[in-house]
């Protein structure tokens, strides 16, 4: 079973094709990562899956229903949720507070339960500090518990970050290159996150520039360049693909013409 | 990662005296409000204003600082409460808790029906936008004469009270203002600390990151912009009642600029922020009425050097959240 399908997915701006006619498949099991040269159209291919940008054409089917074009909100209610790329934080908020925010899908307390406080809004209010709690243990960011996100260190936000969208308990979690500014020391602690998230059944979709992150996590990758999907498979075999090779590596001659060919046609 | 590393609140000793400082603000206003009590007369009035304001910019911090939304228009919902209790009660005799009632739920009407559109605008667009509303209403109270008797105003509205019972007194209304003010900064702190006042925390954050964890923020912000509507309808109909006269004047375009610096020097997106800058907005004129000519002199001066020492408001010096 399939847990994301994109068939023929476009999407232009204007003239630009930043996404072009892309199809492939997320298995329900394991990390599957999406990556390409700067400008390859991952970032646009995340905001279409999560319904941030509407697809020009095509259809994306999550769990086998249809989502295209469904509003942000209403696909992270199916169990659909991403980070971002520069992260968003609610820096007004502690960390505590940032993973409880997480918890709002799962969670009904309304208006009047807030003000008059019920014993079931302290319930859930008990059950939510609980589980935000585990969550920051899980990231490693428990002593950082009560520190106003904007004090945390990049690294630590980011893992923030991954800890506030599994609050939300996602069946797929879209992650734009969470290693982009860690160190060494902290990509290969996120790495080992990353494979525990899978371990718990969540599906994983990890767009990411760090080739050794993504060589030691992910079970199955898709090249894109120019928008188009060029290649797919375990990281093994993207590695010695001569398509990838060339996308990556190029030549100096051709590929920036190539480029400025496809951004014109 | 060091993940399994106990933590048994690591602010546990500072915990003392942080409280002390988190409750200043609170015993400012407390002495304050006593003061008044005890000494009645003018000083009670000036006060019992202040508080009356003080309910409006708790509103407004509502929507302003809890959701960072901008609203120059909350002034219209004053006046559609202050009207409707002025009307319902002096014109048609009605008692005026009911008719207080009827002024709050026909200003949160007109905030859906005015919210649900202007609320997609952005930024300066919102602004723009709600500072018409407050500009139209104005125009309403000016012209429909029949209704409001334009600039001549209405008169020999009733102070409020319960069945026969009325309060009257300067000493009356300004400890009635005070609970009705001491209840609505309890609630809003109660919204502040539940699973909304988190959603809208979110939303005054990163309004894509709110979405993209399944909070409907068009949801948010038009509930932040009734409640602070009902907040200011609440306002609007106290002021009637404890003057027993109203204008177009008295919610004009003053009232958001005075509001808006009660806000912000008070200490935006704070709990004890609103009271503490209406009762500061209030008394500084007062303060300063020795300097005679140079009172307005005086007064801006006050105003500039709080901003310098204290941008985000006198109450975020003592507040836990804004230090890092």
């Amino acid at each position: 079973m399939n847990r994301l399908v994109l068939q023929n997915v476009t999407r232009r701006f204007g003239g630009l094709v930043a996404v072009d006619d892309m199809s492939f498949s997320v298995p329900e099991a394991g990390v599957t990562a999406v990556i390409g040269p700067n400008g390859a159209g991952k970032t646009t291919l995340f905001s279409l899956i999560s319904g941030f940008l509407p697809p020009s054409s095509g259809r994306i089917l999550f769990d086998g229903a249809d989502i295209t074009g469904l509003a942000p909100e209403k696909v992270a209610g199916r169990g659909l949720v991403r980070t971002f790329q520069l992260v968003k934080l609610f820096e007004d908020l502690t960390t505590l507070e940032n993973v409880k925010v997480g918890r709002h899908l799962h969670t009904r307390s309304g208006l009047l339960a807030a003000l008059a406080r019920t014993p079931a809004a302290r319930r859930e209010e008990r059950e939510v500090e609980a589980r935000a709690l585990e969550l920051l243990t899980f990231v490693g960011l428990k002593l950082k518990a009560d520190t106003p996100a904007s004090g945390l260190s990049y690294g630590q936000q980011r893992l923030l970050e991954m800890a506030r969208a599994l609050a939300a308990e996602p069946r797929l979690v879209l992650l734009d290159e969470p290693a982009a500014g860690l160190n060494g020391e902290e990509s290969a602690a996120l790495s080992r996150i990353i494979r525990r998230i899978a371990e718990t059944g969540t599906t994983v979709l990890l767009i990411e520039h760090d080739m050794t992150l993504v060589m030691n996590t992910a079970d199955r990758v898709v090249v894109v360049d120019f928008g188009r999907k060029i290649a797919e498979g375990t990281p093994g075999e993207v590695r010695v693909d001569p398509a990838v090779i060339a996308a990556y590596l190029g030549s100096a001659e051709t590929a920036p013409i190539a480029r400025k060919d496809a951004r014109h046609g | 990662m060091t993940s399994s590393l106990s933590i048994t609140s690591p602010e546990a000793p500072r915990r003392s005296w942080l409280s002390w400082r988190v409750a200043l603000p609170y015993g400012f206003v407390t002495a304050v409000v006593a003061y008044a009590a005890v000494a009645g007369g003018y000083p009670a009035t000036v006060v019992s204003f202040a508080l009356i304001y003080a309910v409006f910019v708790i509103g407004l911090n509502l929507f302003m600082g809890f959701a960072n939304q901008v609203s120059f228009g909350q002034n219209a919902f004053a006046a559609i409460g202050g009207y409707t209790s002025a009307v319902l009660t002096a014109t048609y005799g009605w008692e005026p808790l009911p008719a207080m009632a009827a002024g709050m739920l026909g200003a949160v009407a007109a905030a859906c029906a005015i919210g649900y559109p202007t609320l997609r605008l952005k930024g300066h667009y919102l602004a723009m936008g709600t500072l018409a509303i407050g500009l139209i209403v104005y125009e309403i109270t000016v012209e429909w004469q029949s209704v409001t008797q334009g600039y001549m105003g209405l008169s020999g509205i009733p102070p409020l009270g319960i069945g026969g019972y009325e309060i009257t007194s300067d000493r009356g209304q300004l400890l009635m203002l005070a609970a009705v003010v001491a209840g609505a900064t309890f609630l809003s702190a109660r919204l502040r600390g539940s699973r909304i006042g988190r959603a809208l925390s979110a939303v005054a954050g990163s309004e894509e990151a709110a979405r993209a964890l399944g909070i409907p923020v068009a949801r948010y912000k038009l509930l932040a912009f009734l409640l602070s509507a009902a907040l200011a309808s609440l306002s609007g109909s106290l002021f009637v009642h404890v003057v027993g006269f109203v204008s177009p004047e008295v919610f004009g375009l003053h009232m958001v600029i005075l509001t808006f610096t009660m806000l912000y020097v008070g200490g935006i997106g704070t709990i004890a922020g609103p009271v503490v800058g209406a009762l500061i907005i209030s008394l500084l004129p007062e303060t300063f009425r020795g300097f005679k000519d140079y009172q307005d002199l005086a007064y801006g001066a006050a105003l500039i050097v709080m901003l310098i020492y204290a941008p985000k408001g006198l109450s975020s010096l003592f507040s836990i959240r804004r230090r890092p």
